[in-house]
């Protein structure tokens, strides 16, 4: 199990391989449907973004609503595909690294190879137990967009996987 | 038999705690298939997000925390007995409500939106539900309830096939459809199929088919042994837990089948993940 802290380096991504299981910590954006299409239409029009994305990990998630005593409710990964639409605008504006559940596009896989970005694969339904790993939540834009906002979590050892690395080598079966 | 009166505030706090029970408090008949999973996963990485999910559920039910952070549409089939009638209030209104304080009251996450193309605002309180009525004879409220999430809603599909298809052509759909889902859904999956009926009908018995127990089997042993071939070749798909490869790919095959017509022989494939919750009630 590999510790990585983030911001992530390019020689760190450069060293993460397809397969790799690791622990992340330090700070990820969140964001999934409804924002990836509010942001792809402001790089569409050569707007500035809300949030800067540069050297950031994007974790696509809805979490569900925290209980009183807890950081965040329940925060497990949403299906990437629906992001890969939107995900190469976004890495060419420096997003460097992506965080999901299942399979991406080669549309999405070139973009990474071209840009030095990596796509971890996080455990659909594990949502209880990741949340143990989000130690902070605060909303970064679009807050009218409730569970789909864009949030900052600050996180601790977040288990996830490497599932494509930025040679564009996967293990997510076909 | 007598009329039989029920307050709706009963139907109410009924379906409230269903909601929350359900995603909180995995089904026995789920927790024990992904042991065996455990278990059997050939996979290192597959047994490890086995264990992950199994631990994930014993921190949702002791917490009381939904078990996935997507708490679905609310479904529910009600078979509603003749002889009652709801006083203060609609029956309607009264399931909505329970719908509405489950997700408010128990932390669950609201992912309805009012229009599906246009506006797509979040409703706020997860309705409206889904609510399938029958009239029953009795003096007795059935109500089996599931919260569907959509990772593996969006990757179901609904095929007209016609008699000549067969049984082959129906094999070839259900495995054709889990297949082109591949690592989507959050496997290890249950797959609802519904056979016959006309094109809605084969959907909602898909739907009814993902909310039956997994240890159960269709009545008809025929269907049950497609129940368990189909799984067989699932699970030799090798997208594994999480679809990075092992032999769990499916929990379960469902199979509900209703008479159709001469012409026809509809297929519906509903796809649900491995956190397949679904509860039961009466009152």
């Amino acid at each position: 199990m590999k510790k990585i802290n983030l911001p992530l380096t390019d020689d760190v991504i450069r060293e993460l391989k397809a397969g790799d299981s690791v622990l992340l910590s330090g700070s990820i954006i969140t964001g999934r449907d409804a924002a990836h299409k509010r942001l792809f239409e402001l790089i569409e029009n050569n707007k500035p973004l809300p949030v800067d994305i540069q050297g950031e990990v994007i974790y696509y998630v809805g979490p569900a609503p925290a209980k009183p005593g807890h950081a965040v409710g329940p925060a497990g990964p949403t299906s990437s595909y629906r992001m890969d639409k939107y995900a190469p605008a976004l890495l060419d504006r420096g997003l460097k690294g992506m965080i999901g559940k299942g399979a991406r596009n080669q549309e999405v896989i070139d973009s990474m190879i071209k840009n030095n970005v990596v796509y971890f694969a996080a455990i659909g339904g594990a949502a209880a137990l990741i949340s143990k790993s989000i130690k902070k939540i605060e909303t970064l834009a679009y807050e009218d967009l409730g569970t789909e906002a864009i949030y900052r979590f600050y996180i601790e050892d977040f288990p996830a996987i490497v599932a494509i690395d930025s040679t564009g080598k996967s293990i997510l079966v076909k | 038999m007598e009329i039989r009166k029920i307050d709706s505030a009963v139907i109410t706090d009924t379906v409230k705690k269903l909601f929350m029970d359900m995603n909180y408090f995995i089904g026995d008949d789920i927790l024990n298939a992904l042991k065996n999973a455990e278990h059997s996963e050939t996979s290192p990485i597959g047994k490890n997000v086995l264990a992950q999910l199994i631990e994930n559920n014993k921190i949702a039910a002791e917490e009381e925390v939904p078990i996935c952070q997507d708490t679905g549409m609310a479904v529910l089939f009600v078979e509603y007995g003749d002889r009652v009638v709801i006083e203060n209030g609609s029956f309607e209104d009264a399931v909505q409500d329970g719908v509405r304080r489950a997700y408010i009251d128990g932390y669950l996450r609201k992912s309805v939106v009012n229009d599906p193309v246009f506006e797509r605002v979040n409703t706020k309180d997860n309705t409206p539900a889904i609510i399938y009525t029958t009239i029953v004879h009795g003096d007795k409220i059935k109500i089996l309830a599931g919260c569907k999430g959509f990772g593996s809603e969006n990757m179901s599909s609904v095929k007209m096939l016609t008699p000549s298809a067969g049984i082959e052509g129906v094999k070839k759909f259900i495995l054709d459809t889990v297949k082109y889902a591949g690592p989507n859904p959050c496997p290890p999956i249950v797959v609802g199929v519904g056979i016959g009926g006309t094109f809605e009908k084969a959907a909602m018995l898909a739907k009814k088919a993902t909310f039956r127990r997994i240890d159960t089997h269709n009545p008809d042993e025929r269907y049950a042994e497609l129940e368990k071939e189909l799984l067989d070749e699932i699970n030799k798909m090798g997208f594994g837990p999480a679809g990075l490869g092992g032999i769990n790919t499916a929990l379960g095959v469902n199979i509900e089948t209703y008479p159709t017509h001469i012409a026809g022989m509809p297929v519906a494939v509903n796809i649900c993940c491995h956190a397949a919750r679904h509860k039961e009630t009466e009152i």
